[in-house]
């Protein structure tokens, strides 16, 4: 398999320049992710002020999710080192980090269904979107990072795609970035748990 | 295995048919054009609504024929109902502000131009900036439709305070489905937005041609660029506010609507929430959003302007620093329109301050150009009138500025036409003449033809004393107690204003024919004009190296170097008194 991935390597200037072009694409869109997360931030802050402000104990599962959002991050990163060795010297290792991408893709996907679990346990528990203004966050907090991160996992889901079968093509400016956003979706994770688990 | 060299990904065969070349088109070129077809369309729907707004205000129960038909509710037997009024006037807003003063000077000869300027074939991402169109031209139909629900359009003006915008329909005609339409509408325009400037952003640092530094950029191509990096964090708040809006409205949250609130006699079932926090979202972007609309114009007239003179400015350098303390300067005066609204007056002082400041950058760039100017052997011509005439508005709308800037007058003259007249001058006629300025320099290398310079002429001059006429009056009348958003005077205290309105509707009436003057200047030199030459007004960027039109990949396959800075002018060159960006000729004096 790994002969028949072709790798696209900068080998011209406007590869080159292509591929730094993407990576700036993919940090001008994690800071405007910021920007959005920042701007729900303030509004819990100023929200947090008036008088119905209650108290939302986090589901237990959302701390299994976060483990199995770490470990995708992880495994990302061991098929970004995979993939960059096997460019470098040892073809063989071009499967390898095609597995370990795999392993992302499936853990990201598990952490998707896992946040879906936890919507359930609170709905079955009776609480909703607009039961109050702390179960209003954590609803808008972990839905908005969850469209975020199927972004990111349609971008898995294609990278997979052009490195399987025939004709298989890998577009290495495309797969860093991916794996910058991918990180960049567990840093925020991390970071709205830390929010939720103080303020809420 | 081998290495292979491969197109890069940017770089498309030509298209071939109708549909990929006008419609679903991947070139930067046609996209910009497509932008600016959909800022023509929304500026004359937004200019009959306004002649409708001050044919009501004069003439309260003068029937309008055809508008019962638009809307029965609206206007029963043709009469517009005083909310109605407000739909129109929230229509107005919005179709202005977002879909001609960020879309034209921005998004439409931002990507029409910037790649050309800066030596690239096309945007970084042509698919994304495909989409930014569509998903924009989407959110323009699902705002128009707003008319043509039995609702009507909302009535809570483009700034949709809340909690009139949050509630829902038993606030008013239009806080129904027409405030639910508006909501999706200007979210889907932050996602087309963010898309753009995500675009430029990555363009301008990365796709610039070999010689391009950043500081051989033309200041429209900054312009553009710190427009985008504005964009980006404005529209990523403007965004979510919107969520947040939506959610309140159609799933029951209160992130926005307070407690214990009565509306047609029935307890809302919401708590909690924070009007105040609306305002809050709303003008972290709204104001960044101004020089969203007036940093692209102020790099075009800069560059028309300095073609036109035929000299350097006095410095190009200061103007863009000036920009860049702008923009960043944008970030912390949101709380300025919101004097009245009952925040802490401490923090007013607060963003007083720093309003204040902006006044500095912003004079330096007034006081560069009109310095510049001084001996000049100024050519005229349609592009550098509008751009003189937006020197003129620039300076005549921000004056009015330092006093709004001041809590204690502001106080006084918020909600009054005051406010209407300055923000009119200072961003909207000003951006649109630079969009004037901007369409008769470019439109020879736009569409290779000429435009017709006396209809032009003529445009100008009515334009220019017809706006004038319009919101000048505006500031007389706030500071006569007039207030806005007020569907009709006659009947109280401001009754002994009406002659004054009445000048003003006559003016507007007058000023919006003339705008057809350049409707039909546009469409019959797109077809019948002279044929343009390369660079028609000698001009030194790299848009003036290439064809008009410049063809598929701009610059035809080959790759241009870039040897100086963008405005050679009253140097001796081989061709006359500039040498161009592209030229290999050494320029006496010029640092290198």
């Amino acid at each position: 398999m790994a002969s028949a991935i072709q790798t696209r390597l900068a080998s011209t200037h406007r590869v080159a320049v292509h591929a730094d072009a993407t990576r700036s694409g993919v940090w001008v869109g994690i800071f405007a992710i910021t920007m959005s997360f920042a701007a729900f931030t303030s509004a819990l802050f100023v929200r947090q002020g008036s008088s119905d402000w209650t108290h939302l104990a986090v589901p237990p599962l959302v701390y299994a999710n976060t483990l199995i959002l770490i470990m995708s991050s992880i495994t990302f990163e061991m098929s970004r080192r995979a993939m960059a060795k096997g460019l470098e010297s040892d073809r063989s290792e071009l499967r390898i980090g095609v597995r370990w991408l795999w392993g992302a893709l499936v853990l990201g996907l598990a952490f998707v269904a896992g946040q879906y679990m936890v919507w359930r346990q609170l709905a079955a528990a009776g609480i909703y979107l607009a039961t109050n203004p702390n179960s209003s966050f954590f609803y808008v907090f972990t839905g908005m990072h969850a469209l975020h991160l199927i972004g990111g996992i349609l971008a898995l889901v294609y990278l997979i795609a052009r490195l399987s079968g025939k004709g298989a093509a890998f577009r290495q400016s495309l797969f860093e970035s991916t794996a910058i956003y991918w990180h960049f979706m567990a840093g925020l994770w991390l970071y709205l748990l830390l929010v939720m688990r103080t303020r809420l | 295995m081998e290495q292979q060299s491969v197109q890069p990904a940017h770089v498309h065969a030509p298209p071939e048919g109708f549909i990929r070349k006008y419609v679903f088109s991947l070139d930067h070129k046609m996209i910009g054009k497509q932008y600016y077809g959909l800022a023509l369309t929304a500026v004359f729907t937004g200019m009959v609504l306004s002649w409708l707004m001050r044919f009501h205000l004069v003439w309260p129960n003068a029937k309008i024929p055809g508008l019962d038909i638009i809307s029965k509710a609206g206007a029963p037997g043709g009469v517009m109902t005083p909310e109605y009024y407000l739909s129109l006037l929230t229509m107005h807003g919005t179709l202005m502000v977002f879909f001609v003063l960020t879309n034209a000077p921005f998004a439409g000869f931002g990507n029409f131009f910037l790649p050309i300027q800066i030596g690239a074939e096309d945007m970084a991402f042509p698919r994304f900036n495909m989409m930014s169109f569509w998903v924009t031209f989407v959110s323009f139909v699902v705002l128009i439709s707003a008319f043509f629900i039995p609702d009507g359009p909302p009535i809570s003006g483009w700034t949709a305070y809340a909690p009139l915008s949050a509630v829902g329909k038993d606030a008013g005609p239009g806080l129904g489905w027409g405030q639910n339409l508006w909501a999706i509408s200007i979210s889907l325009f932050c996602v087309g937005q963010l898309l753009g400037s995500l675009n430029f952003i990555a363009t301008t640092l990365d796709l610039r041609a070999k010689g391009m530094t950043l500081m051989r950029m033309p200041i429209c191509t900054w312009a553009w660029f710190i427009t985008s990096c504005i964009g980006l964090l404005a529209f990523a708040v403007l965004l979510p506010a919107c969520l947040l809006l939506i959610l309140d409205r159609v799933a029951g949250t209160s992130f926005f609507i307070p407690s214990g609130l009565v509306i047609s006699d029935r307890l809302q079932n919401h708590a909690g929430g924070s009007p105040l926090l609306w305002q809050h979202l709303f003008w972290f972007f709204g104001h960044p959003e101004v020089y969203i609309a007036i940093l692209p114009a102020v790099g075009i007239v800069s560059h028309v302007l300095i073609n036109s003179i035929r000299k350097p400015l006095l410095s190009a350098r200061v103007i863009i620093y000036s920009m860049l303390s702008i923009g960043f300067l944008s970030w912390m005066v949101w709380g300025h329109h919101m004097f009245i609204s009952g925040m802490n007056p401490f923090s007013s002082l607060l963003f007083s301050f720093p309003t204040l400041t902006i006044t500095i950058p912003a004079t330096i760039i007034t006081l560069i150009w009109l310095g510049s100017l001084y001996g000049a052997n100024l050519q005229i011509n349609s592009a550098s009138l509008f751009a003189l005439g937006f020197v003129s508005m620039f300076v005549s709308g921000g004056i009015s500025g330092f006093f709004l800037a001041q809590p204690s007058i502001d106080v006084y003259l918020h909600a009054t036409y005051f406010v209407v007249g300055h923000f009119h001058m200072v961003m909207g006629v000003a951006a649109i003449f630079g969009i004037f300025a901007g369409t008769y320099f470019w439109f020879p290398k736009m569409s290779g033809r000429m435009m017709n310079e006396t209809l032009g002429a003529l445009h100008f001059w009515v334009t220019l004393i017809g706006t004038y006429c319009i919101f000048m009056p505006f500031h007389y009348l706030g500071m006569a107690g007039n207030v806005r958003r007020y569907s009709s005077f006659v009947n109280d205290f401001m009754a002994p204003l009406m002659p004054v309105h009445k000048f003003i509707t006559i003016a507007a009436l007058i000023t919006g024919a003339a705008q057809f003057i350049f409707l039909y200047n546009l469409i019959h030199s797109r077809f019948w004009g002279k044929p343009a030459p390369e660079n028609p007004w000698n001009g030194t960027s790299l848009e003036w190296s290439v064809p008009s039109p410049p063809p598929w990949n701009n610059f035809g396959g080959n790759h241009p170097v870039v040897y100086h800075d963008p405005y050679q002018y009253g140097v001796k060159g081989s061709k006359g008194d500039y040498v161009m960006q592209v030229s290999p000729e050494t320029v006496e004096g010029e640092k290198t």
